[in-house]
């Protein structure tokens, strides 16, 4: 982790829709090759702040800059630097292994030598060359999930944004879809991902909790756990959550 | 629940106000060569049933084929010289009935109350009389003299075909792409917004024109349905109507965020209104006040009148301007609400 260049700043975030204020006052930096934890209970307002990340989104107000660009003015730009993977299953069930690759690719405006070449390197990786011309409709939920991750990286973009990417996945592919997440982040690109598992959240470098659209806490897994004297994640975030005035 | 209970009654309502085969107030236009007592009370009796108002009188045949041309008009009586006279002295006169077939069924209705209307007259001025004078109507067809339905038929299904294809699978695709969550990734990626729509919408907008052209080519070649009008013009103002489907397909994919409610928003906001408010099978001028204002914002329901004019009258633009700007209108607002939308949701 190198904490001298910022992948991503934050400022002072606010997203209101209507009365109700989904992202209050947020404020945060993630660093480049990082693998930045991004909790909350439902509703909390993490999918509201990712979405305003990835340009998807315009906030209230606020100074935002992600890889380098201003959400506001350079939004195309941006696009072109980051990857995302959300919570739905996003290949195309009817299209083979191959072809998702090269539309995706192809969108990011990669040469259809350079998406060949990387494409071959890539399924010898996972394992999945014998499957290259399989429709994704045949293949296990396991391997759709690391495929989705991988082409959401295949562009090679400054930061990956996971929403929610291992839900419904057993804990052995769970796991094999972090080394891939460890992988990404050793070849200096910056992870941003919100999940569920509180297991999952000590694997990343730092975690941020946030609680009714703000955010709580924000540090290494072992200082937060120190900090509220717990002895693993879930009691932190149960500590936090149960500050929160909209209980379920 | 609103659909399971609201159908039903919809419907009945629609199906018992649009199928009735009476006839009401039908434009007509005479051409009195004779002028004397007898043609104008055989005048004021038909207007006098109250199923055909007087809108117009000529003074000449070739006035004939002009009038049908607007379209308002949709029988035109002709009465020949010395009609009365004929009458009481020869003891037969005769009375053209001429009609604008290019809807066939309308067309043979006010070809059977007109005779009715005379028939009765002349037995009533029989009556008492040994030597009966005989009225003689003679009925004319204009723009489909065999009376074929399958001219009726062609721009209805062209219109319904043109409709489905481009707005239900539009909107349908779109909605799919939600569904399975890669609209999302697409949103996300470089691409622009409109690049995605054009993507989405472009195989439809081919497919639809090659649709359109089997339309009009199996009418030709297989129905004999005559193509009188420019053929350039019918196939420009069916990409109108083309891109008008899609824009409305759009419109129904930014609105539902599942296949299923796509779907079921085409069948009932496209199909029935096609088919049962268009004018396609159904005469638009029979139906309730209500109903007619209702059909006004039916996009078929003017290509219908276009691609009738153009294919079975021959006319030109300068007959069906303003069917086209309607078209464009709808399009033009289609869009601008279907943006209007996109951006509501980005934000």
């Amino acid at each position: 982790m190198n904490t001298d260049k910022k992948v991503i700043s934050v400022r002072n975030l606010y997203k209101k829709f209507g009365a109700f204020t989904a992202n209050d006052d947020l404020s945060f930096d993630v660093y480049k090759g990082e693998i930045f934890g991004f909790l909350g209970a439902n509703g909390a307002g993490k999918t509201t702040a990712m979405k305003i990340l990835c340009g998807l989104s315009y906030p209230t107000s606020g100074e935002i800059m992600v890889a380098g660009l201003d959400v506001y003015k350079q939004r195309e730009e941006l696009k072109k630097n980051i990857g995302y993977m959300s919570q739905k299953f996003s290949l195309y069930e009817d299209l083979t292994v191959f072809e998702n690759i090269r539309f995706y690719a192809g969108i990011y405006g990669m040469s259809s030598k350079e998406i060949k070449a990387k494409a071959d390197e890539l399924l010898q990786k996972l394992g999945l060359v014998h499957a290259r011309n399989k429709r994704i409709g045949e293949l296990p939920l396991g391997w759709k999930q690391k495929l989705a991750f991988s082409v959401a990286i295949f562009h090679n973009p400054e930061i990956v944004f996971l929403d929610e990417p291992t839900g419904g996945v057993d804990p052995v592919t769970r796991r094999q879809f972090w080394d891939l997440i460890y992988e990404a982040s050793r070849d200096g690109i910056t992870v941003f991902v919100t999940t569920h598992y509180m297991d999952e959240a000590e694997y990343c470098d730092r975690i941020s909790i946030m609680v009714d659209g703000r955010i709580e806490a924000l540090d290494t897994p072992e200082k937060l756990k120190t900090q509220f004297k717990a002895k693993d994640m879930d009691e932190v975030f149960l500590l936090l959550a149960r500050k929160s005035n909209y209980q379920e | 629940m609103l659909i399971l209970f609201g159908m039903p009654i919809v419907q009945l309502l629609l199906f018992g106000f649009v199928i009735t085969n009476d006839l009401k107030d039908v434009k007509m236009a005479v051409l009195d060569h004779s002028k004397d007592e007898y043609t104008s009370e055989i005048i004021n009796k038909i207007v006098s049933s109250g199923y055909f108002n007087l809108v117009e009188n000529l003074d000449n045949i070739t006035q004939v084929d002009e009038t049908f041309r607007k379209g308002e008009t949709k029988v035109v009586l002709v009465f020949e010289p010395d009609f009365g006279k004929k009458l009481i002295k020869g003891s037969q006169a005769s009375v053209q009935i001429l009609t604008d077939a290019s809807d066939p069924n309308m067309a043979n209705m006010e070809v059977n109350y007109l005779q009715g209307i005379l028939h009765n007259y002349n037995v009533e001025i029989n009556r008492g009389k040994q030597v009966p004078n005989q009225i003689i109507p003679q009925t004319r067809m204009y723009f489909n003299s065999k009376l074929e339905s399958v001219y009726m038929f062609v721009p209805g299904i062209m219109a319904t075909i043109l409709m489905l294809v481009s707005a239900m699978m539009t909107s349908i695709s779109i909605a799919r792409e939600k569904e399975l969550g890669t609209m999302e990734i697409l949103l996300v990626s470089p691409l622009r917004p409109l690049q995605i729509i054009l993507g989405k919408v472009t195989p439809y907008l081919i497919l639809s024109f090659i649709n359109a052209l089997v339309i009009v080519g199996v009418g030709y070649f297989v129905f004999g349905v005559p193509v009188l009008g420019s053929f350039a013009l019918l196939m420009t103002e069916s990409l109108l109507f083309i891109l008008l489907a899609l824009s409305l397909g759009i419109y129904i994919s930014t609105v539902s965020n599942s296949q299923q409610v796509a779907m079921m928003l085409s069948m009932f906001a496209l199909m029935l209104p096609t088919i049962l408010l268009s004018g396609f099978i159904f005469p638009l001028r029979n139906m309730p006040q209500p109903l007619q204002i209702i059909s006004n914002i039916i996009p078929p329901r003017w290509f219908i009148v276009i691609i009738k004019n153009i294919m079975l009258k021959g006319t030109g633009l300068e007959f069906v301007w303003k069917e086209t700007l309607i078209l464009i209108g709808m399009t033009a607002g289609l869009i601008g609400l279907s943006v209007k939308k996109f951006k509501i949701r980005l934000e």
